[in-house]
């Protein structure tokens, strides 16, 4: 089969251009290195029953990948610390058809018109290649419509004093807030601050043939057992309906084939652990922001920017502890709260930015949650006499509360990824080596925050907060680890319209490669506080519209 | 029987599970849970077809549906690869090493109840922690096991009918029935 393009990887980035592609009648291979748990073997327009409410399979044993025994990653803060420090997971996202899209809780929020003009509205930062991107939300605007009906995201219009303007409503309206979310909700608004219902990409009511989520509570982290999580299942589905999509699950796509500007097809390592080459007219790699610069790199593509800038989201988690309340956090989503006042600069946040010697500072999306799941609670509670009545009493699960800002990191160049000198996935091949440290924005901003949010649980009713952070900071000392536990990654491949400082252009296209159209986050400029999926999905639509001259719709 | 270990390494594991999670006024411990029998089947996850290693869905029949976790899924060859090196080690193989030899779980777990005594089973309890306390990695090793035997679900071989789950009053899978919106929102 010589398809119209070949896609790499099936991730939302992947499965939306995959979708967008079909339906204008592109036919498309999509190699996805993963096994496929999402779509029915005997029929892939329909989705699996591979997924369950089960800690077991899904936290300790990497049900959706990447195991970390064969397909390892390579950390490091900073290249003065050696070739590596850890190897391991780092930031893994699920490696199995459907990508991150089948573990994520989905929370979508489009960025703000801000978001895209950072260095027009707020300024250069030093140290930081803060920069506008090529194209402004006005553009993103209509794609941000048509991928919101096509994964089915539920919210509410106005809910967001701060949101950007919208075209239209949500296709849903929201589903059940959590209970301890109504309290801290409250408890926000009284300290004058603006929750709303997260716009979240799972089914309040029955919606494109798939059932409205029943509040199972098994969301981040696990795949959806009824399929209610859209994102990417709708997609995915629908583009296989088509008939002009094939699906190559365990498929790993080892290099692109270029001659001078083209490439002519790729090169992949099958289930059966031979290599092929496959011709291909056109190459889109969604493989996410740390696997797309590694695809690109063993491509022998060269450029001083491809791997830089990769930005995580430095998270600041503040957690209270409400010893007269069960929050029952096992019910409902993970996260049906968030607010996005840290994004907002007032006179306070720029008073405090020029105090910690920076220019502004900006947080980012505030999520308020709790965790709800056993094994993990009992493992962080002592063993011996005492051990059950401690999970009866539940201190850290049915009485804890916690808030996690998912801080805009800047992008420096120093943060990066590259090819392991020494490391090898079980197929031989050289594994993503990431390089990453907060700068000075990240902690300042984290710092100033996280005691807004400190006295947001305490007026909630906290006996006592915590505030620590993602990677662990010395001016925190807990949990101080240096892997950022961020599932966000962005930045690597960013856009722009000068093919010096930028790898791809506005459309994703490499600019040293004609026929390459990257479709995932590494091409985003800035990383915003807000997850990265609804805008990459939105850009990947623009990107496959674009190669298809087709309209949004 | 059981299904890796020699009876007395069973023995001996049986007993140090009992030391971290013992029966307590009421409390089902390790023993009423059957968490030896989950570390067990685990490290012996090879000898069932299909391996013991992630049971089915998409319910489990315990809220409603059919009893989907039972059935535990097949593996891929470089699945089986994985769990192969992580629970018997790498064994010199080179399709095991390319990044190093990798310890398995199996001998893991054979070293460290050795290190504990032949004797363990029979040492009176302040005597059992000391000798617990006196290998961390092994102690941090067999905590989390514990931890998914008496909280994991039951398919796998521990928390017997869910024993782990009512005590906490904590619900386990709840697929297909879920949560209404009344119990998410309100206290
Ligand atoms: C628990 C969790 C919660 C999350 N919550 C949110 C949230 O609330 N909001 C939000 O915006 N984001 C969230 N995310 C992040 C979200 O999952 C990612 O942003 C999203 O999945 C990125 O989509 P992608 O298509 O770019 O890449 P991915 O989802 O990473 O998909 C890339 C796919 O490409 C495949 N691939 C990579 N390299 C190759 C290769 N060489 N050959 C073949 N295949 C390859 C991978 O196996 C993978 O399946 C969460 C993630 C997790 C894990
Ligand atoms: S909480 Fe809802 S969306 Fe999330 S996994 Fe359960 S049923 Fe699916």
């Amino acid at each position: 089969m010589s398809a119209d393009a070949v896609i790499i990887g099936s991730g939302p980035g992947g499965a939306t251009a995959a979708e967008v592609l079909t339906r204008a009648g592109w036919s498309v291979v999509i190699m996805e290195k993963g096994r496929n748990h999402l779509l029915d073997p005997d029929d892939l327009t329909k989705p699996s029953a591979d997924y369950s409410n089960d800690e077991i399979k899904f936290i300790s044993r990497y049900f959706l990948g990447p195991d970390p025994l064969i397909e390892p990653r390579a950390f490091r803060r900073n290249a003065a610390e050696g070739e590596h420090t850890h190897v391991g997971e780092v930031n893994s996202i699920p490696t199995t058809v459907g990508g991150g899209g089948t573990h994520a809780d989905g929370k979508v929020p489009r960025f703000r018109e801000e978001d895209f003009r950072l260095f027009s509205t707020h300024g250069p930062q030093e140290d930081a290649a803060v920069d506008d991107w090529p194209i402004d939300y006005d553009e993103l605007e209509p794609y941000y419509a048509e991928v919101e009906r096509a994964i089915g995201v539920a919210g509410r219009a106005g809910a967001n004093p701060f949101a950007a303007w919208r075209s239209g409503p949500y296709p849903m309206p929201p589903g059940a807030p959590m209970f301890g979310a109504v309290l801290s909700a409250a408890a926000a608004e009284k300290l004058g601050l603006h929750p709303y219902e997260a716009p979240t990409a799972a089914n309040s009511i029955a919606y494109d043939g798939r059932p409205a989520c029943n509040n199972c509570g098994f969301c981040a982290f696990f795949g959806c057992p009824i399929h209610a999580k859209g994102d990417p299942v709708a997609l995915l589905t629908r583009a296989m309906a088509t008939g002009r999509a094939e699906l190559m699950a365990e498929t790993y796509v080892s290099r692109i084939v270029t001659e001078g500007r083209r490439a002519t097809g790729v090169e992949f390592i099958g289930p059966d652990g031979i290599t092929r080459t496959m011709d291909a007219k056109l190459v889109i790699v969604a493989g996410g922001a740390i696997e797309t610069p590694r695809i690109l790199l063993l491509s022998g593509v060269e450029h001083p920017a491809l791997g830089r800038h990769l930005m995580c989201h430095f998270q600041t988690i503040v957690v209270g502890h409400f010893p007269d309340v069960r929050l029952h956090p096992e019910k409902g989503r993970a996260v049906t709260h968030v607010h996005d006042d840290a994004m907002v600069q007032d006179e306070r946040s720029r008073e405090a930015a020029l105090g910690a010697g920076l220019p502004w500072f900006r947080g980012g999306l505030v999520e308020h949650s709790g965790g709800g799941l056993p094994i993990m609670e009992a493992r962080h509670s002592p063993w011996g006499r005492g051990h059950a009545q401690v999970m009866r009493d539940s201190n850290l699960r049915e009485h804890m509360w916690a808030f996690i800002m998912q801080g805009e990191d800047l992008p420096y160049a120093t943060n990066t990824v590259d090819l392991s000198p020494s490391i090898r996935d079980v197929r031989g091949v050289p594994v993503a080596r990431v390089t990453y440290e907060p700068g000075r924005h990240e902690l300042a901003a984290s710092k100033y925050h996280g005691k807004i949010l400190q006295s947001v649980l305490e007026e909630m009713g906290a006996e006592w907060v915590l505030h620590t952070s993602s990677p662990g900071v010395s001016y925190h000392g807990i949990g101080a680890t240096p892997v950022p536990e961020s599932r966000h990654v962005i930045g690597t491949a960013r856009m722009g319209d000068n093919p010096d400082t930028s790898v791809v252009d506005k459309w994703g296209r490499v600019h040293s490669l004609d026929n390459v159209v990257v479709a995932d986050s590494s091409v985003f400029v800035t990383s915003s506080g807000y997850g990265p999926t609804l805008t990459l999905v939105a850009l990947a639509a623009r990107a496959a519209h674009h190669l298809a001259g087709t309209k949004p719709g | 029987m059981p299904v890796w270990l020699s009876e007395q390494e069973y023995a001996t594991l049986r007993a140090a599970c009992a030391q971290m999670m013992p029966s307590d006024q009421g409390a089902p411990g390790a023993e009423e849970a059957g968490v030896a029998e989950y570390i067990d089947i685990f490290l012996g996850a090879f000898t069932f077809d299909p391996p013991r290693i992630w049971a089915g869905g998409p319910t489990s029949g315990r809220k409603g549906g059919a009893a989907g976790f039972a059935t535990f899924h097949r593996l891929t060859a470089l699945d089986e690869l994985a769990w192969r090196t992580r629970l018997e080690g790498s064994q010199g193989l080179p399709e095991r090493e390319f990044n190093g030899p990798v310890v398995g779980l199996q001998q893991r777990y054979r070293d460290g109840l050795a290190a504990l005594g032949a004797d363990f089973a029979g040492v009176d309890g302040s005597e059992q922690r000391r000798r617990l306390r006196a290998d961390e990695a092994f102690l941090d090793l067999l905590w989390e096991h514990c931890c998914e035997g008496m909280y994991g679900p039951p398919e796998y071989g521990g928390n017997r009918d869910g024993i782990g789950w009512s005590y906490i009053g904590y619900e386990g899978d709840v697929q297909p029935r879920g949560y209404s919106d009344a119990e998410v929102s309100q206290p």
